[in-house]
């Protein structure tokens, strides 16, 4: 009788487990508990745990707290797009919409500060990718996610689009400078 | 009287080869169920290698309106026909055939079969008429065309169909008693899979009816979050469909060809059934970086209730080849630590590529898998080529590799053919195994380096000229890619020559019985029981689990390592 057919012996729940078998089951429940109690401890003493704050908004708001966000803090423009450069506040507010095809605007953060992120779509849905510090983050329209980010090093960072958002996907970049 | 017993011996044949008996209905619907299941993976091939050749920046082939159309369209044919399809065979053949009865409604089965067929082609056409090019996830709010959305829900309802013609052929054995004691091994696997299955195709059906209502303008709005919280609960359930079927087939080929039986029912069971319990659950690991979902949500959710999912695929992972090896130590290979895997039939691709199905979808498929699961580290992989790159050695190198690996058993069985090319057979799993395991390896390469996945241009040549500079080895990275994928494309088209020849011109093997046996002799007790048991002492894969357990863990803290590096993040 092989695994094609019946169990050999009818009452097979009564059969003793191998021990090699005993040994590989114990190690990986372990191993399950190790992995399942990295994710509060890092909560505890790590330093990047995606915050979850977010609020029901709607394309029109949003836009419309990205624009004051810009009249206030606009340093300069430049790029291709001509988009506006913000210079928020070290701890203050950054507000950056990805539309298509598009991240808008341009923000420039001082190293080792920290700031509130407020990120949201005007349209469909895109990925919110920090190159190369690697962080990447879903961007869902109607809703406003808020969380902190602290630049670690100075530079020119993209943030690209790494959600499929149609036919220009591949044209939506924006940029993220970071100051000494 | 008689008559009932002249139809009855018109309707089973048993198997001259396998000693198997067919329900002619339940044969013939294998049949069908398995020959669309290679079209449809022979279309979705073909998309797969434009789609690879496009991500090879030097070769660049297609255009981005064809490219995203065509990585529509090998997402759908692949992971979903040809997988269910396939699945749908193994449903039958694991309740009808191994059970020895006939097959419930069997004029249902074909209605589900025409629907899948139905809704399989009409998919295919609206998607390659260009304007449903919204990927196989179909992202609310991004819309397409109605049919779209219809043809994935006339494919779903036949699939289901297919499910409960499944349940309804237990129900029939159990009548009849056509078999004693409980459900063998593999059929129960099979069952665990057409329960999730269920599952599944019910959460499909709660998140595509409303946006097929909403894409004819009768529903006002989809919210784009629950929209993927429940497409997930659909799209990542129906990739357990496809692990609960492809460990069914493992169990199935130990038994064909070592007539092997599972070192303890009771903990292989056991693991079947854990994936019921907690695998569904699962969907928000795809949402580990979605706003409004918390993060107790997240940890709870994604580590499978404690990682027991995990756990069950882990205790498959020692039984599969661990009972192969006691079948092997009971018939006389017992020297040393390998010998009874040296003794394997490697060139024999049923054995093949099982085998490196199963190596492919623990160590490529399964690490990954758990590691970007972590609710912090998939801040680092979120969407990027890694992604990909993880479930193409999961579905790919696990699934269909192993789905694979039975056909060329299945085909002689059924189709009372012989296979053709049969040096090609026996390198056929090699060059597929090997050539997808290099597209799983370099696509996560390039997604640890942030490459997107699902796009067009990482050279960023049409922005006028804001650009991002990947690493040279992201670039290496995908021209590797798409050398990998031209010599996975040669072992799968390879695959669907012999398939399809082997129907058509395999020679006929009628009642005649094969030169070579074709089903093993289980191993007896005595055999098992010899030298004191010793047979299930299974050193061997006691080691090959300690290896597969310690890269686990340096490269899950790895991980952790390099998330610490990035930027904060709260």
């Amino acid at each position: 009788m092989s695994s094609l057919s019946p169990p050999v012996k009818k009452l097979w729940w009564n059969e003793p487990i191998h021990k090699s078998e005993l040994l590989w089951i114990s190690l990986v429940f372990v191993w399950g508990l190790v992995m399942t109690f990295m994710m509060p401890y890092w909560h505890v003493v790590g330093k990047q745990n995606l915050g979850t704050e977010t609020y029901k908004t709607t394309p029109a708001d949003f836009q419309q707290a990205t624009q004051a966000f810009v009249d206030k803090f606009t340093v300069r423009n430049e790029g291709p797009r001509n988009h506006p450069v913000v210079a928020p506040p070290a701890g203050g507010d950054v507000y950056m919409l990805g539309r298509l095809w598009d991240w808008w605007p341009i923000v420039q953060l001082k190293k080792g500060e920290t700031y509130r992120f407020h990120l949201s779509s005007l349209d469909w849905q895109h990925g919110f990718s920090l190159q190369p510090a690697n962080i990447n983050i879903q961007v869902v329209p109607n809703y406003e996610h808020v969380f902190s980010l602290t630049p670690t090093e100075a530079g020119e960072y993209s943030v690209i689009c790494n959600e499929y958002c149609g036919i220009g996907h591949h044209l939506m970049i924006g940029k993220i400078l970071v100051v000494e | 009287m008689v008559n009932t017993t002249q139809m009855l011996n018109k309707v089973f044949r048993t198997c001259p080869d396998t000693g198997l008996t067919f329900h002619g209905p339940a044969e013939n619907l294998i049949k069908a169920n398995a020959v669309a299941a290679v079209v449809f993976l022979l279309v979705g091939g073909i998309f797969g290698l434009l789609v690879g050749l496009t991500r090879w920046q030097a070769v660049h082939l297609l255009g981005a309106e064809d490219f995203y159309m065509v990585l529509t369209a090998h997402g759908l044919n692949v992971l979903i026909f040809w997988m269910i399809f396939f699945e749908i065979a193994v449903l039958y053949f694991c309740s009808s055939v191994l059970l020895g009865c006939r097959i419930a409604t069997p004029r249902w089965a074909w209605a589900g079969f025409v629907l899948m067929v139905v809704g399989a082609i009409m998919n295919n056409v609206v998607v390659l008429q260009g304007n449903a090019s919204v990927m196989m996830t179909s992202y609310a709010p991004m819309e397409a065309p109605p049919l779209f959305y219809l043809s994935l829900i006339l494919f779903a309802v036949g699939a289901l169909i297919g499910c409960f013609v499944f349940f309804g052929t237990l129900v029939v054995a159990k009548n009849d008693r056509t078999y004693e004691g409980s459900l063998p091994l593999v059929t129960f696997g099979a069952m665990t899979a057409a329960i999730i299955a269920v599952f599944t195709i019910v959460s499909g059906a709660i998140i595509l009816i409303p946006t097929f209502l909403w894409s004819v303008g009768i529903v006002g709005e989809i919210d784009a979050l629950a929209y993927r919280l429940i497409w997930w609960a659909f799209g990542h359930s129906s990739q357990q469909i496809n692990v609960a079927a492809h460990v069914s087939v493992w169990y199935a080929i130990a038994a064909i060809l070592f007539g092997a039986r599972p070192l303890s029912e009771k903990v292989s069971r056991t693991a079947f059934l854990m994936y019921i319990l907690f695998l569904q659950i699962a969907s928000a690991h795809h949402l580990l970086v979605d706003p409004g979902v918390s993060s107790n949500f997240k940890m709870f959710n994604t580590s499978y209730a404690m990682y027991l999912a995990v756990m069950a695929s882990m205790v498959h992972g020692l039984t599969v080849p661990g009972s192969i090896e006691a079948a092997q130590r009971a018939k006389g290979h017992r020297a040393g630590l390998f010998t009874w895997l040296r003794k394997a039939p490697w060139g024999n691709p049923t054995f093949s590529g099982m085998f490196i199905s199963l190596v492919g979808f623990g160590f490529l498929g399964g690490i990954t898998g758990v590691v970007m699961g972590a609710e912090q580290i998939n801040l680092l992989i979120h969407n990027t080529l890694y992604v990909p790159g993880h479930f193409h050695a999961t579905v790919v190198v696990g699934s269909t590799l192993a789905f694979m690996a039975l056909t060329y058993w299945l085909v002689p069985v059924l189709f009372r053919r012989e296979i053709i090319f049969k040096g090609l057979a026996r390198w056929q799993p090699y060059l597929f195994g090997l050539g997808m395991s290099g597209v799983s390896l370099f696509l996560m390469g390039a997604g640890t380096l942030g490459v997107p996945r699902r796009h067009w241009d990482i050279g960023f040549a049409g922005t006028g000229g804001i650009t991002h500079e990947f690493p040279a080895a992201a670039y290496t990275m995908l021209a590797l890619n798409g050398m990998s994928v031209i010599v996975a494309v040669i072992g799968g088209a390879a695959f669907c020559v012999i398939i399809v020849g082997s129907l058509l011109f395999g020679r006929k093997l009628g009642d005649q019985k094969m030169d070579v046996p074709w089903i093993a002799a289980p191993v007896t007790e005595e055999e098992y029981n010899a030298n004191g048991g010793s047979a299930f002492a299974i050193p061997g894969t006691v080691v090959l689990a300690m290896i597969f357990f310690i890269s686990f863990a340096l490269y899950y803290f790895i991980n952790w390592k390099y998330l610490a590096e990035t930027w904060g993040i709260s």
